[in-house]
């Protein structure tokens, strides 16, 4: 059994509570939610914190999926198991359920969160990609009931940190809607549940004359963090959606993107993988925007 | 002769038979592992029990400058902190390993490869035991280390042993078989010769239960009691008798139930021996369990040769001879588990099934900074690396020569009446009927119109793959001239016990990690004595109660404790028949067997139950002349061969154009492993074995970076197979018994790990055929496979 270091536990009671505490114990205190990666780390002594502040009894408060018309917003503490269920959010962005398939197992569904996938801020993460391609921003809480809402590329400033202060909290993700869309995600990994050798989310939305009006791509695994690609929306816009056009997009996200070799694979496959999987999201994600999805 | 099953899908409802012999029953010991009352070595709580923790090596080689506990001695709970100066000094700082090299308990000059056990500590819990390794502080001289094997032979590679006296290079042994002279004479006069450099990367066999043990030494008694996850607990006994200079009778290993072995779980680890010094040392019993990335950097690997592979034949597809050079990474110690005669275990039958000519290989084992081992992990003694040799190298001959793989073998296939067979490297196959079984695979496989489908998509772009493998193991070691493991011969003993009501015991050497040994074994006796198997209790795992054998590694169990067990249930039948005959006032000639009872020839109205004999034989009435009391016997069992079960796998793969992912789409294993005592267990062993394949075929490797830090040391990073990358295995038999064998029977627990990894490989070169490639080395993720679509197929190592 792998044992962690000694470190001390409460568990918030409310948001502020949960703020409150962070703003007493600073960086020697660390948020738990699902804990699939902060645990494991802990366990191998990657990550020694004093304090754990247990957030999961405010599933009630952050744990939510409401849509205002133009905005879907989900709290913090949704699990993962819920966005995979929602057949709301599924209708707007299929590309949730996409992603919520090929995440880990159903036991680490069952417990682990939007927000703590987020924060976690590891480059191979599939939500973050997810809501790099949707444009999504985040609501961080400070202090005090400060609030403040950045998007996903200022969200992520490097492999494994956020924008998040040590006394803040993420708190809500908003997703803007956009009529005459449709989405879709693919990743490629060695094994079921394993993290994503490359996987890559797009978004598309069309005009009333079947061109593209906007797109977005975004990659996971291929960098520092995952990646949108503005080139790739600047290539598709005003074009009519068609294979070469995918391709297109393709080359722009492998000559854009910057893997290494590791375990998962050869940066050179991760580069074939950005096109390949980029022309085939693209491709899904019109389908789904013809049809209505 | 070789009976032929009918294909029919398998279906579960039937699988409780309630047999009274062989058959299919719901395994005994599984309601209590299902319900959580399996108690295993983390299990065992003693009072006043001490935790140890082991601090291990960052460093793949580096001299140890000094080593300061000081600080760990003083941190909350801690009993004691051991260096292995402090082992040095009662002489236990060295054991042997299993192939006669020694190898550090604790590191004394320096540390050899990453994860070396270099201090423990004992502490009240094990947090703190735990805690309290961060407190040491060790000074390391950092050595270049010898990571790549193809370079530890260089004049001026770094040297790993300089424990061992007048050591000058990383040597480890040179071993050869077959004939030279005759298989290059083969060679040279061959239409075809095909040569493959074949790589089967180290893997690790990652029992769900780590290794770990609970010590108990008792000063006043002067005996030891310990609980360890060991498949060979008699074996363990008697090394731990030799090397801690214990009474062999003070001492009683407890192997209670274990989370799964395959190997890793026949070496004698520095875990147990540091816990039975703890325990020695303190006074109190003594904890160690290892955790994941312990148990996957330092604890028994399986594999690491890299093999170039020659295969000589005429253009019409005769196979004349096979041609074997091999480059074997030992790592750090030679831990190898295999026999004093056989330091490179039974790779000998890389000749496969095939009627050769010819057939040589020389190997070179070398050290290098990692960890040590080359056990089994399912291999029965480097079986596994032989076969998938042997079939791989076969498929490439087929591609050149333009053949099926399917009829290239059944073309070369040695024949029914060739058997007992003695092949070029000198392997007495026993007995054998190749051809009903590939046939029963193709069938199964609907092999004609898989090529049909396959050249289908072929022409639509699409890459389909078909492989083939037929594999031959030799399991069952002994006999025991031959074969040991530091000079204790390779035999099992079993006792049978017939109790007063007619329940029996029997009490193996052997020891189950899952094999069903309870229910199998009943089961065999069963079938001889015709109590019910669930009259009969199996006890097995316990030095003290049970009489001595070897353990269970290399598909053994059934091949040797399988006949012991039938042969004691038979000398106990024996006996049975002559109380029988007194109790019907009858010759014992004129008795006669039906399952259960004796009955008198010719009137079968007149007959004695084995309980009412049982009965008779504990009785206050007479009993026949010279015959003493009781209905019980013992036996050891030496077995006068290996058995040779055999099989034929049919692997079909998709591989993705775009993305170089391997699906498995189907999986046909046709196996023949003799008699079949339960053919729901043999399936749930096929079943496992196939998934283990798919993992090393596919995903499996236990790799190093440039400075020797294994990048395996968690499941995130060394993956193995979940249900979701296997298929609905297809399974079917064939039946040739083992002549030799009392009842016939030939082991199946590592049959379908060793031909299942050729099969999955050879379908992912078949599907990337319109590619040119030929062959393509494991593991095989999407990465490795688009290298290979490219022509740029690298080996991992």
């Amino acid at each position: 059994m792998q044992v962690p270091a000694p470190f001390e536990y409460e568990r918030a009671t409310t948001v502020d509570h949960a703020i409150g505490l962070l703003e007493r114990l600073g960086s020697s205190a660390r948020l738990v939610a699902g804990g699939h990666s902060l645990l494991p780390m802990m366990k191998l002594r990657l990550a020694n914190f004093e304090y754990l502040i247990d957030i999961n009894p405010l599933h009630e408060e952050l744990g939510y999926i409401r849509f205002t018309g133009d905005e879907v917003r989900v709290g913090a503490l949704t699990r993962h198991r819920e966005l995979l269920e929602s057949d709301e959010l599924a209708a707007v962005f299929p590309i949730f359920r996409d992603a919520e398939r090929v995440i880990a197992d159903p036991v680490v569904r069952n417990r682990g969160t939007l927000g703590g996938s987020l924060c976690q801020a590891d480059p191979s993460e599939d939500l973050s990609a997810v809501c790099t391609t949707l444009g999504a921003s985040c609501v961080i809480r400070g202090p005090g009931g400060a609030e403040r809402v950045v998007g996903m590329e200022e969200f992520h400033v490097g492999p494994y940190e956020t924008a998040v202060g040590d006394d803040e909290m993420l708190i809500e993700v908003r997703v803007p809607v956009r009529p005459a869309g449709g989405s879709a995600y693919e990743k490629v990994e060695r094994r079921a549940g394993d993290w994503a050798v490359v996987s890559a989310g797009a978004a598309v939305w069309l005009a009333g004359d079947g061109t593209v009006a906007d797109a977005r791509v975004g990659l996971a695994a291929v960098g520092p963090n995952t990646t949108g690609i503005p080139e790739i929306s600047a290539a598709l816009r005003g074009n009519a959606p068609a294979e070469e056009l995918y391709d297109q997009a393709g080359a722009i996200a492998a000559r854009s993107c910057d893997p290494v070799t590791d375990q998962r694979g050869s940066a050179d496959y991760k580069r074939h993988l950005a096109h390949e999987l980029t022309r085939r999201t693209l491709r899904k994600a019109v389908e789904r925007a013809r049809s209505g999805h | 002769m070789t009976a032929v099953q009918e294909p029919k899908l398998t279906t579960f409802d039937d699988n409780d038979q309630k047999p009274v012999g062989y058959g299919r029953m719901l395994r005994k010991e599984d309601p209590r592992l299902l319900r959580g009352r399996g108690r295993f070595t983390d299990d065992v709580q003693l009072p006043g029990m001490l935790h140890l923790a082991i601090l291990r090596s960052p460093f793949a080689h580096a001299r140890i400058v000094g080593i300061d506990t000081s600080a760990a001695e003083a941190a909350p709970g801690v009993r004691a902190v051991v260096t292995g100066a402090a082992l040095a000094e009662q002489g236990l700082a060295w054991m042997p390993t299993l192939s006669n090299d020694v190898q550090a308990v604790l590191a004394t000059d320096k540390v050899r490869f990453q994860g070396q056990e270099v201090a423990f500590v004992v502490a009240d819990d094990r947090y703190q035991a735990r805690d309290a390794l961060e407190l040491i502080d060790v000074e390391y001289d950092v050595l270049e280390p010898v990571v790549d094997v193809r370079k530890a032979l260089e004049p001026d590679a770094p040297l790993i042993r300089d424990d061992l006296e007048g050591k000058t290079n990383n040597h480890c042994f040179d071993w050869e078989t077959g004939d030279k002279d005759e298989t290059d004479a083969v060679f040279a006069r061959a239409d075809v010769v095909v040569s493959t450099d074949v790589v089967y990367p180290r893997v690790h066999p990652a029992p769900m239960e780590t290794c770990g043990a609970v010590a108990d030494f008792d000063a006043v008694e002067g005996k030891l009691r310990l609980w360890s996850t060991t498949q060979a607990p008699h074996a363990h006994r008697t090394l731990y008798a030799i090397v801690a200079g214990l009474p062999e009778h003070k001492i009683q290993v407890i192997a209670p139930d274990i989370g799964g072995g395959f190997g890793n779980k026949v070496p004698i680890y520095p875990g147990y021996v540091c816990a039975i010094v703890a325990s020695i040392v303190t006074g109190k019993p003594v904890k160690w369990m290892e955790d994941r990335s312990e148990n996957l950097i330092s604890t028994g690997f399986a594999r690491d040769y890299i093999m170039r592979g020659e295969i000589a034949a005429t253009r019409d597809g005769k196979i004349l001879g096979i041609r074997t050079n091999v480059l074997a990474d030992h790592g750090a110690f030679n831990g190898t588990a295999a026999p004093v005669k056989y330091p490179a275990g039974f790779f000998g039958v890389f000749t496969g099934s095939y009627d050769l000519e010819a057939a040589y290989c020389k190997m070179t084992a070398v050290y290098t900074n990692k960890a040590p081992g080359g056990v089994a992990y399912a291999c029965s003694f480097r079986i596994t690396e032989a076969v998938y040799l042997v079939e791989r190298i076969v498929d490439t001959l087929a591609y050149e020569l333009g053949m099926d793989p399917a009829e290239l073998r059944l073309k070369n296939f040695i024949k029914p009446e060739q058997f007992p067979y003695t092949t070029k490297t000198g392997w007495v196959y026993d007995s054998g009927n190749y051809e009903p079984t590939m046939r029963l695979a193709m069938d199964m496989a609907g092999y004609a119109d898989l090529r049909k489908e396959q050249e289908v998509k072929r022409a639509n772009g699409e890459l389909m793959g078909i492989g083939i493998a037929f594999f031959t193991e030799a399991v069952g070691a002994g006999p025991r001239k031959n074969m040991d493991i530091l000079g204790l011969g390779m035999a099992d003993g079993c006792e049978l016990r017939v109790h007063p009501t007619g329940k029996a015991v029997v009490r193996l050497s052997v020891k189950t990690q899952g094999q069903g040994h309870e229910t199998t074994f009943a089961q065999i006796v069963a079938e001889e004595i015709g109590i019910p198997p669930a009259d009969i209790e199996v006890v097995h795992g316990d030095t003290d109660n049970t009489p001595f054998g070897l353990g269970t590694y290399g598909s053994r169990s059934t091949p040797v404790s399988g006949a012991a067990a039938a042969l004691v249930a038979r000398k106990v039948r024996d006996k049975a028949q002559i109380i029988a005959s007194a109790m019907l006032e009858v010759t014992v000639a004129d008795l006669e067997w039906e399952k259960g009872r004796f009955q008198v020839k010719g009137d079968p109205g007149k007959s004695v139950t084995i309980q009412d004999i049982a009965m008779r034989a504990h009785g206050a009435g007479d009993l026949p002349e010279g015959i003493e009391g009781g209905l019980e016997a013992q036996i050891c069992y030496n077995p006068s061969n290996l058995t040779y079960p055999h099989g034929a796998y049919i692997c079909v793969v998709d591989i993705d154009p775009g993305t170089a992912q391997v699906k498995v789409r189907r999986f046909i294993a046709v196996d023949d492993c003799g008699t079949r005592i339960n053919p729901m267990i043999i399936e749930g062993q096929v079943h496992g074995g196939l998934t283990d394949g798919v993992g090393m075929a596919l995903m499996e490797m236990i790799a190093f970076d440039e400075d020797g830090n294994c990048l395996g040391a968690s499941l995130m990073d060394y993956l193995i197979p979940t249900s979701l990358e296997v298929p609905d295995w297809e399974t079917g038999y064939t039946v040739t018994p083992s002549p030799h064998h009392p009842i016939g029977a030939k082991g199946v627990g590592e049959s379908a790990t060793v031909g299942s990894p050729p099969a999955i490989v050879n379908a992912v070169v078949d599907a990337l055929k319109p590619f040119g490639v030929r062959h393509a080395d494991m593991p095989l993720t999407p990465s490795r496979v688009w290298d290979a679509m490219r022509g740029q197929a690298t080996p991992p190592i």
